[in-house]
Parts: structure tokens; sequence; C-alpha cells
């Protein structure tokens, strides 16, 4: 689905990625770990498009295309769906106004009609049930006083919503309470398919608990260190990262 | 002395002739006065404090006309866009200046929704208790407007009245005089718990350059309600100077919204007189402005008494080389004690072009008080327009929703829902987007 080949970026004048290889298949969920500071997030908007970040070699292919020249919603378009670390508030548009038009301007990217109001009702409705989230935040504005937690389930309501085919979850855990992660853990768990792929981004073990990869990948100073299957991740919780950083001197 | 001042002394002395043996020697003594002024005066420049920010000298330097004729060619159909269609309303239409009967829809049934020129000659009473008692002499364009305005919408409401509907008041230009000096002027008094709803207008038809000069005198008596909406979205030839006071006496409500997307120079002096316990003064508006056009908010709150609230919200979006002023100046007197004065000021620069002056001036005298103020000069939040990118909405509609985010709690006040919708419309067309996201 996803190939990532020796990718290079720098921030301003700061190195970050120093030649990442990863290549994700449909069906799989992938684990991208490490300590701060490693790449992770960079990664992460890089993929989506964020323009802070200046490609300075190698190349991302989605379903053999070559991403590194669309923009961000040209990649929304084609099914790449990034959840946000810190999903930014818009007071004056609700949730549900702003959920439409996301649909209906990806759908008007890949040349559809948009989606039947009916239809879209009842998808609301049942991708708030499956996270659990009461139907007044629909009228709430976008994430604009939401707590932490509210925050992050709409994240994962939104990528219901938007049916992805790659899917990144950056640091979707942290602010999480326990019940929380577990419906968020939950929703992400029931739009697994043989036909999308999951990369989970994050510090800790507690969040692959409950979403279970097939790979766990290390980064570290901008490069894929170690990579294994949901043991790495186990030994990295035992043994915290300074063993990888000491492997990498 | 500019040569345009020098033409206005010269024309007062033609329209003083024809004042000769006119009923009101009180209204035609006070005219002489404010010439006098003026005279003494002259325009202000970017040298006088208050002008420091906008300078008046470009639009100044026209050969303007400055006795107009009317124009009897104009048709509904060429002023049906400037008001709300969809709206049952009054409607004083001026045309050059004059009152056109054949436009409007006035009314003298248990309220006076008229003519400035008619109640000069049928209430001397009425005018010599109000004219130019919010408005105050010694300032240059209401000294002016006050030696020569002889028309304009004259508004009572008597006490315990609701205006049945909203009161529309347009002001067209056209091309009959080429450049035009404008100078009309309003009363509007609203007695004891009376109501009322205004929507007003000044629009250009022309593609000549015309110069408004234009005062509005308000005067809402004991819990009286006011709210009076300015439409700003001229012509690029047209300037307007909106000298707007308003007296507010014990529990009286006022609202006065600006709502500014158009013209070359806008330049609004909004003054409140909050001048009884417990009164309300609330003013906001949106600015959006694109290449060639200035617009100036000039406001004052004048907390005279105790227990007074005020609210004053501005937004300001700028395209182009666009220039934006904001100067708001709350005065809490020393016996208005308990004053709660709010002011925010908030811009949003989409172009390296764009300027912003904002200047918050609080004075207070008063020790028991709170007052607020802030503003905030910026651009749109490139993380937010990353998120709504990676969702998949385009660029521009992104950055469309987003403006029109930040500008939308200005609208929040608008009582009449058919001007807010149009107002949106309007909002959507300068940011170049569909806004049916939002609404």
């Amino acid at each position: 689905m996803i190939k990532i080949k020796d990718l290079q970026a720098r921030v301003e004048e700061k190195e970050i990625l120093r030649g990442i290889n990863l290549e994700i298949n449909p069906g799989e969920v992938h684990a991208i770990m490490g300590p701060n500071g490693s790449g992770k997030s960079t990664l992460s908007s890089v993929i989506a498009g964020r323009e802070d970040y200046e490609v300075t070699g190698g190349a991302i292919y989605f379903e053999g295309e070559d991403l590194l020249d669309l923009d961000p919603e040209e990649r929304a378009h084609k099914g790449i769906f990034l959840s946000f670390q810190y999903p930014v508030e818009i007071p004056g548009v609700t949730v549900s106004n702003f959920i439409k038009t996301a649909i209906n301007e990806s759908r008007k990217g890949r040349g559809e009609e948009p989606m039947e109001a009916r239809e879209m009702l009842a998808k609301m409705r049942e991708k708030t049930a499956l996270l659990e989230m009461d139907k007044s935040y629909l009228s709430r504005s976008l994430n604009e006083g939401f707590s932490g937690g509210e925050k992050k389930r709409n994240e994962i309501f939104q990528m219901a919503m938007l049916e992805p085919k790659l899917a990144i979850l950056d640091e979707t855990d942290s602010g999480l309470d326990i019940d929380a992660l577990r419906i968020v853990a939950n929703g992400v768990n029931k739009l697994r398919s043989e036909d999308n792929a999951v990369v989970v981004i994050t510090h800790y073990q507690r969040l692959l608990d409950y979403i279970e990869p097939d790979f766990v990948h290390v980064l570290y100073n901008g490069k894929i260190v170690k990579s294994g299957d949901k043991n790495l991740a186990l030994e990295l919780e035992a043994k915290g990262y300074d063993w990888i950083k000491a492997e990498n001197a | 002395m500019t040569d345009l001042a020098q033409d206005l002394l010269s024309s007062f002395v033609v329209a003083e002739a024809g004042l000769n043996g006119a009923k009101n020697l009180g209204v035609v003594n006070m005219r002489k006065e404010a010439l006098d002024r003026f005279e003494a005066a002259g325009f202000p420049t970017t040298r006088d404090e208050e002008w420091k920010y906008t300078n008046l000298k470009p639009v100044l330097k026209h050969d303007y006309k400055i006795m107009l004729k009317s124009e009897s060619a104009v048709s509904f159909g060429d002023i049906k866009q400037y008001l709300l269609s969809d709206l049952d309303t009054y409607k004083l239409v001026f045309i050059n200046g004059k009152y056109s009967s054949w436009l409007s829809e006035s009314t003298h049934q248990s309220y006076d929704i008229c003519t400035f020129a008619a109640a000069l000659n049928k209430y001397p009473d009425v005018l010599a208790e109000y004219l130019g008692k919010a408005a105050p002499a010694g300032e240059t364009f209401v000294d002016l407007n006050t030696a020569f305005a002889d028309d304009g919408a004259y508004i009572r409401v008597k006490a315990n009245q609701t205006v049945d509907k909203p009161i529309e008041i347009l002001y067209i230009t056209t091309d009959e005089n080429g450049t035009s000096f404008s100078q009309n002027r309003n009363l509007i008094i609203v007695e004891q718990n009376a109501e009322v709803q205004i929507l007003e207008r000044h629009q250009n038809l022309g593609n000549t350059e015309s110069f408004t000069n234009f005062v509005s005198e308000v005067f809402a008596a004991r819990d009286a309600r006011v709210s009076y909406y300015k439409v700003q979205n001229d012509s690029d030839k047209a300037s307007l100077v909106d000298n707007t006071h308003v007296k507010q006496a014990t529990g009286s409500n006022v609202h006065v919204g600006t709502y500014s997307f158009g013209g070359k120079l806008v330049r609004n002096n909004l003054h409140f007189y909050s001048g009884g316990e417990h009164a309300e003064s609330h003013m906001d508006g949106i600015t959006i402005i694109g290449d060639g056009q200035t617009v100036d908010h000039h406001t004052l709150v004048d907390h005279q008494e105790p227990n007074c609230y005020s609210r004053e919200l501005y937004k300001g979006i700028y395209l182009g080389k666009s220039h934006g002023v904001f100067n708001g100046k709350v005065l809490v007197r020393q016996k208005a004690q308990k004053t709660n004065a709010f002011q925010q000021n908030d811009n949003i620069l989409l172009s390296d072009k764009a300027k912003v002056d904002t200047k918050p001036q609080l004075e207070i005298f008063a020790d028991d008080v709170r007052c607020s103020h802030g503003c905030t000069v910026g651009q749109l939040d490139k993380n937010a327009l990353f998120y709504l990118r990676s969702r998949g909405i385009p660029k521009r509609e992104a950055q469309g929703l987003m403006t029109y985010a930040f500008a939308s709690d200005a609208l929040e006040y608008i009582k009449i829902p058919q001007l807010e919708k149009r107002l949106n419309g309007v909002i959507a067309e300068k940011l170049g987007i569909n806004l049916e996201f939002a609404l």
C-alpha cells in the first residue's frame, strides 16, 4: 500500500529523518515507537503532507503513486488519514458540518457525487454509537472546549466517517484514561479490515495491549533501527530505550 | 485651507440665502456657528492625533460638487439589491441627499418615520430639544454636517411602542452631479420603553467619486431598545465619514453593528454616551476589505453613570493592500462606579501588503470597575489549516472556513435573521468561498 524509501526530511536547518525505509501492506498494523525527538511525529506529518517539513531525499509511494508532489488534501482524497496528537479547535464550525464538508470534499476530489443526506445521517449515528459518543457532540464547535479524551475520540470518529485506506494514529493514547483508551482502541479495531492499514505511533505498550500490531519498529535519531513483532514492544516496555541508544551510539 | 474647504465656505453663503426666513431660527444660528468653527479648524490632517493613521488628503482632493441635484431616473430596480428583499420594512430612500417619496415607504401612524427636512419645519420644538445634543460641537465633520445637512431620516418612536417592522435607510449617490459631496443627517428619538430596529447603507451607483459626511444622532430614553445595523459595501469610488452619536438613559439597550466590506475610505466615528444607570451599550462589527481600501473604526464609550455595561467586539480580515484602523476609547468617569466594559479587536492579515493599526485607549477615573480590553493581529493558524486540509478540505475552502469561524461571533447580536443571512452571503463572496458548511 505504502512504500517509504530512504526518506530524508528536515525542518528549517535541522535534519530529522535520515533515511527511513518502510513498507506497509493492506490489512497490517504497524507500531512505531521510539524516544522523544526521534522523528515519529515528523514521519507522520511528512506522510500527511505538512508543508513545514522539507523532504530532502528519498520517496514515498502510495498505491504505486508518488505522494510527495501532492497537497495534504489530495493525499486525504486518496485515503490517507492522520489522527493528530493535538487536534485543533475551530470555534464556529460544528463537528457535523465539518465532517460533512470533509467527506464531500474528499468525494469531489475523487470525482464522486456528494453523499446523500440520509446516508450521512445514518453513518454519523452509527459511528457516534461505535465510539460511545453522545449525539450532542455533533452540534458542538469542533474540538472547542473538548477534554483531551473527547478530542481523541473525535479524531477516531472522523477516521470512522472518512474510512481511510491508511490511518496514522499519532500518540492517540496520550491524555486518555483507561476507559477512553478502551473505547478508542475498540473503535480502531472495528474499523480494521483486509483492505486498510493502521500505523500506531506511541511511546507506550499500553495502547498495543488493545490494538495488536503485526510489526513494531523502533525509530531513533531519524532512522528505523530495529523492527520486530509485538514482543519488541513488550521488550521496550520492560527495558526502556537506553539499550537502543547504546546500540546506536 | 484646502480648496474643498474654500468651496464649502462659499457654498454656505448660497445655502444661507436659502435659509433666510426659515421658521427654525434656532437651527439657522446653529448652522452659522458650526460653520464658523469649521472655518477656524479646517479638515483634520494626519498631524491630528485622532487622524494619525488615516490620511484624508487623497479623497478630499477631488473637485466635489457640494449643492447636489436629485435624480428622478433612479427606479426601484436600481436600488432593490441594496435592500433586504425577503423582509418587509419601512423604507427611507435618499437620492443624492434628497428624499425620494417614490422609492420610500414612510409612516406617521403612531410613530414618525419620515425625513429630517420635514421635521425641520414641522417639529421645531423637538429639534430644539435634540438636534446637536448627542453629536458634539467642535468635531470638524459634525460641525460641517450641522452647517449643511438639510435632509435625512427622522425617526421618533413614542413611549412604550415597538415599531412593527425594521426601518431601512438607503442613501444613494448617482453620477448626476459628477463627483459629489453629500451631507445627510439622521435624528432618531426612541422614547421610554420603546423599541426599533434600523438598517442603513450608503451606496454610490455611479462611476465618479463621492464623499459622504454623515451624522446620525440617536437618543435612547429610559429602557428604550435600539438595534442599528450599518452595512458598508460601497464601490471603490465612494468614501464615507460616518459620525454616529448615541445618547443613552437609564436601563436603555443600544446595539450598533457595523459591517464594512467596501468603499475607498470609510471612517466610523461611533460614540456612546452612557448617561443612566444599568444602560447597555453594544458595538460590534466585521471588516473584510482588499486592495486600496481603508476602514477606520474610532469608537468611544463614555461611562457617566454607575452600573453600566459596554461590549465592543470588532473583527477585521484584510486582503491585498488594505489598511485597517481601530481606535477604541473607553472613558469611565469618576461617578461611574461598577462599570463593566469589555473591548476586543482581533485582526487577520491574509496578505503581506495589508496593514492594521489598532489602539485600545482606556481612561478610568472610578476605582471600582471591571474593564477588559485586548487586541490581536495575526495570520491564519498554519497548524489549523493543515488540520483541515489533512481531512480533505482544499486549502481555499479551509482558509475560508477558518476565516469565517474567526469572524462569525461578531454577528451574534443581530436580531434580524435575514440580515445575518445576507451578511453571510457577502462574507462568502468576499472570501471567495462556499459557506454552506458553516450555516
